[in-house]
């Protein structure tokens, strides 16, 4: 016969692999935050040194020039014919800010419109916005443009802003959420205590839907403030005045000649750090969202 | 039983309000995308380099699918950039998508694995996640400092590039190293643009996956171990294989995703002039109705718009089918089959009440 295993032998191997596996596990996972952080570490750090230290070695220790670099992109003539931190922040909140308000509340309505009424197009309506979920925005871009020239829309911000209001993502994810956890016995309720459609969806189902409307908020706004793509379309003729944040720093990376690596951080820098703050503060409902977002049906 | 109440209020129909509801979704989607996208199937029939154009047939994908004619320059041009940008597109994506997946599923199964003890798990997500919401332009930006052809990149002054003379003095050498060229060389960027996509998409892809995990009933990985199945034998097992649906779904996403990959193709270079050897069809779409905006090439831009819609939906309709419910589609068949037969005995039979 072979040596007895005791249970707590046993144990004691099995507390070993753990513990090794973990260890391993966060090895790893240290070193994979590290390549997430690095980059931008080293952005804030040179976003705060100047021009001839940069240029002169790597570091890892902020400096205390950030104000100076700022002031660079502000005098120089080379950044400020296009980069104003002032008006690309005001431009790209007016853009983020309204598409966030117009898409959440018209996806919750739209949704609203699909779950709760029942309606012979309500099915094929439904079927309709799945199928154009699938559509790349790259399709349309052409016809998008043509369209633009015809309206005479191009250089406004009316077609950035104003094609929110038919987000198909969002509709299905608000509508998924309503199903699995909005009551509409309440919605009966409503209507024999007197309250007219609008009414109940405004007074009692939005904010029955604000942790939906919530996380589908912050993502609006963060896509449509990263949204070079389609802010680059529309505003063809790059006035200073009407440019937004992403725009203004593809034109700082484009500099090939005398730029001024300090003043470059610094456009970066400042580029990021409203998504980041955001991000950084929301960081749980967002992580949420994406989560709830990969389970389809 | 309804009461008589109930019976009232349900003969009122509501169901103008439905439509009401959802009018101004479908007025503004019909004006600003359903109309763009019909105009893009007529502007690939339509000949280029002007804002009015008039329809030419076939020509356009004759002119990018077919090899042209020795002779027409510009429609070889055409070909040309059109074929390199596709095969960009294929070799980023496949360049992209293995390492995505792999680390992702990785990490998926570890962040949910039952027997680890993880604190800090959220810490880890979180910072995972950050590069996805970080904007693409500003990455383009960051990585070009980092990973530039200047002597003054990160890399590059770190190699030592950026040496003045007394420090190439004091270090013994006679010049100081020439600066690698990753922007400029071909595998370089391919390989650059292929790390920056990982690095910014692996924490979304690592949720995904994760959620659908925790989706897998729990006393299925309770019961392996209490079997002894050890973490791989779980993983092969139980993890992957009910994980298919949706690792097939991420792929067909992945898929559709990568053919629009834009932002940082298109800023990763210096100056003004794209980097044609990491430069995608979304590129080549947006460059030929924008870059000359006064001028556009309608055309081009919107035959290439349609072939990129015909493979996006063929690869959509590949998820619908993998998504479909099979149980549902099963019991369907099933309540047929019982029908039938019922009418069948029916018929047959006479016995029917």
């Amino acid at each position: 016969m072979s040596k007895k295993v005791t249970y707590a032998d046993d144990k004691g191997g099995y507390q070993t692999h753990v513990i090794i596996k973990s260890a391993l596990i966060y090895v790893v996972l240290i070193l994979l935050t590290l390549i997430c952080l690095v980059p931008i570490w080293i952005l804030v750090v040179n976003a705060t040194r100047l021009h001839n230290d940069i240029i002169g070695n790597v570091s890892l220790i902020p400096g205390t020039h950030l104000f100076d670099n700022i002031r660079t992109l502000k005098e120089n003539s080379l950044y400020n014919v296009f980069f104003s931190p002032l008006v690309g922040m005001k431009n790209s909140l007016i853009i983020a800010g309204c598409c966030c308000a117009l898409t959440v509340f018209f996806s919750g309505m739209t949704a609203y419109g699909l779950v709760v009424y029942d309606f012979k197009l309500a099915g094929p309506a439904f079927v309709f916005i799945l199928a154009v979920m699938m559509v790349p925005t790259q399709v349309t871009a052409v016809g998008f443009m043509k369209l633009l020239i015809n309206m005479n829309l191009l250089d406004s911000y009316i077609p950035l802003i104003i094609p929110s209001i038919a987000a198909p993502a969002i509709v299905f994810f608000m509508r998924q959420y309503m199903l699995s956890s909005f009551p509409l016995d309440i919605i009966e309720a409503a209507r024999i205590d007197g309250s007219n459609e609008f009414r109940t969806f405004l007074t009692i189902s939005i904010p029955m839907m604000k942790p939906a409307f919530a996380v589908q908020a912050i993502f609006a706004f963060i896509q449509k403030w990263n949204d070079y793509y389609n802010q680059s379309i529309v505003l063809v003729s790059g006035k200073k005045a009407q440019l937004t944040m992403p725009m203004m720093v593809q034109k700082v990376i484009a500099i090939d000649r005398n730029a001024d690596y300090g003043a470059n951080y610094a456009a970066i820098f400042l580029s990021i750090i409203p998504v980041v703050v955001i991000y950084i503060v929301l960081s749980r409902f967002i992580i949420g969202g994406v989560a709830a977002g990969g389970v389809k049906e | 039983m309804a009461t008589a109440a109930q019976r009232r209020i349900k003969s009122v129909s509501y169901a103008k309000y439905g439509y009401i509801f959802i009018l101004p979704f479908f007025i503004v989607y019909f004006i600003f995308a359903l109309w763009p996208l019909l105009q893009t199937f007529v502007l690939a029939f339509c000949e280029n380099g002007t804002r009015e154009p008039a329809f030419i047939g076939l020509d356009n994908f004759k002119t990018i699918l077919a090899t042209p004619p020795e002779n027409d320059f510009k429609a070889m041009g055409i070909h040309e950039t059109f074929w390199r940008y596709f095969k960009n597109t294929l070799i980023i994506w496949v360049g992209n998508f293995i390492p995505q997946i792999a680390l992702s599923l990785l990490l998926a199964v570890w962040f949910t694995d039952l027997r680890v003890k993880m604190p800090g798990k959220g810490f880890f997500k979180v910072v995972m996640y950050m590069p996805n919401i970080i904007t693409a332009a500003s990455v383009a930006g960051l990585f070009l400092a980092l990973f530039g052809d200047s002597s003054y990149s990160v890399i590059n002054t770190l190699r030592g590039c950026a040496m003045t003379k007394e420090e190439i003095a004091a270090a013994g050498l006679t010049a100081a190293p020439e600066p690698w060229k990753v922007i400029t060389s071909v595998w370089g960027s391919r390989v650059l643009v292929m790390f920056i996509q990982v690095w910014m998409w692996f924490g979304n892809t690592m949720i995904m996956l994760m959620s659908g995990i925790q989706g897998i009933n729990e006393s299925l990985f309770e019961a392996a171990e209490i079997d002894g199945a050890n973490s791989t034998q779980t993983f092969w097992r139980i993890t992957f294989p009910l994980l298919k649906t949706i690792m097939v779904y991420t792929l067909l996403t992945s898929m559709i995703g990568g053919l629009q990959m834009f932002d940082i193709p298109f800023m990763l270079h210096t100056g003004n002039i794209i980097n044609e050897n990491i430069a995608t069809i979304a590129v080549f779409v947006y460059q030929m109705f924008h870059s000359n905006f006064a001028k556009p090439s309608f055309g081009y831009s919107g035959a290439a718009s349609v072939i990129l819609f015909v493979i996006t939906s063929i690869l959509g309709a590949l998820v619908f089918y993998v998504q479909r419910d099979k149980d549902a589609i099963a019991k369907k068949k099933q309540r047929k089959a019982a029908i039938k037969a019922a009418k069948a005995k029916a018929k047959g039979g006479g016995f029917s009440i």
